[in-house]
């Protein structure tokens, strides 16, 4: 155990420009899904905070449970609809970065839906009576809140980003893990972990922690600048 | 509603972000189903690069068992297969999914166990072998994913006389994964397994395990290529393909594979009959 993990440290010096290429591409997969996940999960959830309509509750219940969606689930039925025998087959999408964006979109909509859906909530109890009050239709109330609890936005965000990078079910199934093309830092442990080198393994999840300590910290700074210039 | 549309932008750039990437010509490239032993045993990462250098094709492989990759390719979800199981390969060109098969590179099975060797199978022949593991209840780990390596395992228990049905218990695990995840299993728990000795020479984790009985012809492990019929899938990029191929074969391909080796030794040995 110590020797691997020795072993780990001095790779880390020497992990080269595959590994730099690999984290680009997990990190730019992710953070496209993360986007597409904000601009479809945030006007949803923020919708369903402030309608009211019959079988509410009902979507309510099933956004959050798709929040726990298994991504090996995501990935087989997208490989099974773009495959070249699957009905958006012609498309030839499978094992291309482009199909690990739609499954982790995927993904990542839900959560952000649920999550926003919490925060709309929460903020409607404040500002709804008033809202309701000036007659203003729901997507416009939806936008005012939106905009109101932008902040606390990113924290929904930020996990759907989590969920996002961590996860290796469903990029493995529809990218494939192709050397160069499709190879995402999960999917590269995975392989170092069957090839039985452990320390690189190790070592590149020590990268991966590292991209995501990265990318929280830049979101913190952001927000902190926001709130200051904005708030 | 300023922050909002730069919020806006900014996801619009970052979706852009990935719609820049196919726009990029891309150059001409193929999806090959592959096996994972050639794939965790380093061999397409030597031998790709010579390729691409000669044609500018790229040639993106899919690790998969042999079974997995022989149904993408079913699907019409690659342009080639390199796999190891001929019976399946047989079948798959029997049922008019490729017009041909043709033999690249082969290599052997080595029964692997802790150095103890519990079962004394050391230096034994392959039946008694697998007959003393049965008869002793050691553990054994077992690929149990379709691969051509757990094909060749199930025929080895056969062909030992051993009933698999009957006399599976607890000793045997059937781990469902490919080959290195199934010895790094086998590792920790000091299993017997079946390998094979490409994936073995280049595994790092060996803790206690070694080599017990190679088989020599009668663990041979072929290893062959099928370009997918186009006839079946139009997708099918017949050119790059074929070319893929007919370089395999040829003997710059053929040496290419002869000089990967690891510590010295040969991984796989060419097998292409001579045109």
């Amino acid at each position: 155990m110590s020797q691997t993990l020795q072993e780990t440290f001095s790779r880390l010096w020497t992990l080269d420009r595959d590994v730099l290429a690999i984290a680009w591409l997990s990190l730019r997969v992710s953070l496209t899904a993360v986007g597409i996940g904000l601009l479809l999960g945030v006007p949803l959830g923020a919708l369903i905070a402030v309608a009211r309509f019959p079988g509410r509750n009902a979507l309510v219940g099933l956004l959050n449970t798709f929040m726990g969606l298994p991504p090996v689930i995501v990935g087989l039925i997208l490989y099974l609809a773009l495959s070249r025998s699957g009905p958006l087959g012609a498309l030839g999408l499978l094992f291309t970065p482009t199909a690990m964006v739609a499954a982790q979109a995927v993904l990542a909509t839900p959560l952000v839906a649920a999550l926003t859906r919490q925060v709309i909530a929460d903020a409607d109890a404040h500002l709804g009576e008033q809202l309701r009050s000036l007659r203003l239709s729901a997507p416009r109330r939806a936008g005012v809140l939106i905009y109101d609890a932008r902040f606390s936005l990113f924290t929904a965000a930020l996990a759907a980003f989590g969920r996002a990078i961590s996860e290796i079910g469903a990029v493995l199934v529809v990218g494939g893990n192709i050397d160069g093309h499709t190879r995402t830092m999960t999917t590269a442990i995975s392989l170092e972990t069957q090839k039985g080198d452990l320390s690189l393994a190790l070592a590149l999840g020590a990268v991966l922690m590292g991209l995501v300590l990265a990318v929280n910290a830049a979101a913190a700074l952001l927000r902190g600048h926001a709130v200051k210039a904005y708030g | 509603m300023d922050v909002l549309r730069r919020s806006f932008l900014t996801l619009s750039l970052l979706a852009a972000l990935d719609a820049s990437s196919p726009l990029r010509a891309e150059p001409a490239s193929i999806v090959v189903a592959s096996t994972t032993s050639t794939e965790q045993s380093g061999l397409f990462k030597h031998i790709l690069p010579l390729f691409k250098q000669k044609t500018g094709i790229e040639v993106k492989v899919v690790a998969l068992g042999t079974g997995q990759a022989l149904d993408a390719a079913r699907r019409g979800d690659a342009d080639v297969v390199l796999v190891h199981d001929r019976p399946a390969e047989d079948k798959f060109v029997a049922e008019g999914f490729a017009k041909g098969r043709q033999d690249v590179m082969y290599n052997d099975f080595v029964l692997i166990g802790p150095k103890d060797d519990p079962a004394g199978i050391r230096g034994k022949g392959v039946d008694e072998a697998f007959r003393k593991i049965a008869a002793s209840k050691a553990p054994f780990v077992s690929r149990g994913d379709r691969s051509g390596t757990h094909s060749a395992e199930l025929r080895s228990w056969k062909e030992a006389g051993v009933d698999l049905t009957a006399v599976r218990g607890d000793w045997y695990r059937d781990v469902g994964q490919g080959m290195g995840p199934a010895l790094n299993t086998a590792s920790s728990l000091g299993a017997y397994i079946l390998a094979d000795r490409g994936t073995w020479l280049s595994f790092k984790n060996r803790g206690d395990l070694t080599i017990l009985v190679e088989g020599g012809k009668r663990l041979f492990n072929p290893y062959g290529v099928m370009l997918v019929n186009p006839d079946k899938h139009p997708s099918v990029k017949v050119k790059e393909g074929q070319a893929f191929i007919e370089w395999l074969v040829s003997p710059e391909g053929q040496k290419a594979i002869a000089d990967y080796k690891i510590n010295g030794e040969p991984l796989f040995f060419p097998s292409a009959k001579k045109g």
